[in-house]
């Protein structure tokens, strides 16, 4: 190897060494085109409902581009929160993985493509728990 | 170009992080005026870390709204701990933005 290769490798390493610290991208689940795609990418089996997910977001939404969601899991040892939109074209919208150091909430702002329910689901101690809320929405925001 | 805000504060033992990214989030099915599909161009993971430690991450697809707007909330804290934002798209590109904790 030549002082260039050398180099070159060294840069490309130093490039792609904060990259893949990071989980590869799920593909599988983002690009599933159903809700049980999804879940099936997730890895989720089985769910089981619980009240301990808090959801605060509009019954009724203008504009489908920009729904503000609230999440709060008050199930102990909260992993992760998943948004699901079930019938957007790819209904899985976000993955949050929380280390002990970050409460297991988040606010975001989701697109829906129409009325549907959403679904967030929460690992917990490796079970899987959700909860669903009806949002009706006038203009889809998918586009 | 700064494509992002970040604001973190302490509040009664919690550190609440707000953050606003400019971005498209293009689902790749959207049209243009000339009935072109645009192609999609979308974060795809984040980062969070405080004090060079990561707290939490995420994995999106092209569900988050455009300029996507986020509210976490960290155990305990200080002023002055270093929060660190970064995100990376699908096209590859990334950008960091840090911001030290105001006390509340």
């Amino acid at each position: 190897m030549n002082r260039r290769d050398m180099l070159k490798a060294v840069l490309a390493l130093l490039v792609l060494a904060p990259l893949q610290a990071l989980a590869a991208w799920n593909r599988k689940a983002f690009e599933a085109e159903q809700a049980e795609g999804a879940l099936q990418g997730l890895g989720v089996e089985s769910e089981q409902v619980s009240e301990q997910i808090e959801i605060i977001a509009p019954q009724f939404a203008e504009n489908g581009a920009v729904i503000q969601i609230e999440i709060t899991s008050r199930i102990p040892n909260t992993e992760s929160i998943a948004i699901i939109a079930e019938k957007n074209p790819t209904p899985l919208i976000a993955d949050f993985q929380f280390t002990p150091d970050a409460e297991p909430f988040v606010i975001t702002r989701i697109k829906m493509a129409e009325t549907a329910d959403i679904k967030v689901l929460v690992k917990a101690d490796g079970r899987y728990f959700s909860a669903t809320r009806h949002i009706e929405v006038a203009i889809g925001g998918c586009g | 170009m700064a494509t992002m805000k970040l604001r973190a504060r302490l509040k009664n033992g919690i550190t609440e992080v707000k953050a606003l990214i400019i971005h498209p989030m293009e689902t790749g099915r959207r049209l243009d005026d000339a009935g072109n599909t645009v192609p999609a161009h979308f974060i795809q993971q984040i980062t969070l870390a405080r004090n060079g430690q990561t707290v939490l991450e995420a994995q999106w697809g092209t569900g988050i709204s455009k300029d996507p707007y986020l509210t976490f909330r960290l155990r305990d804290g200080a002023a002055g701990d270093r929060i660190e934002l970064r995100w990376v798209d699908n096209l590859g590109a990334t950008d960091t933005i840090e911001s030290a904790v105001e006390a509340g």
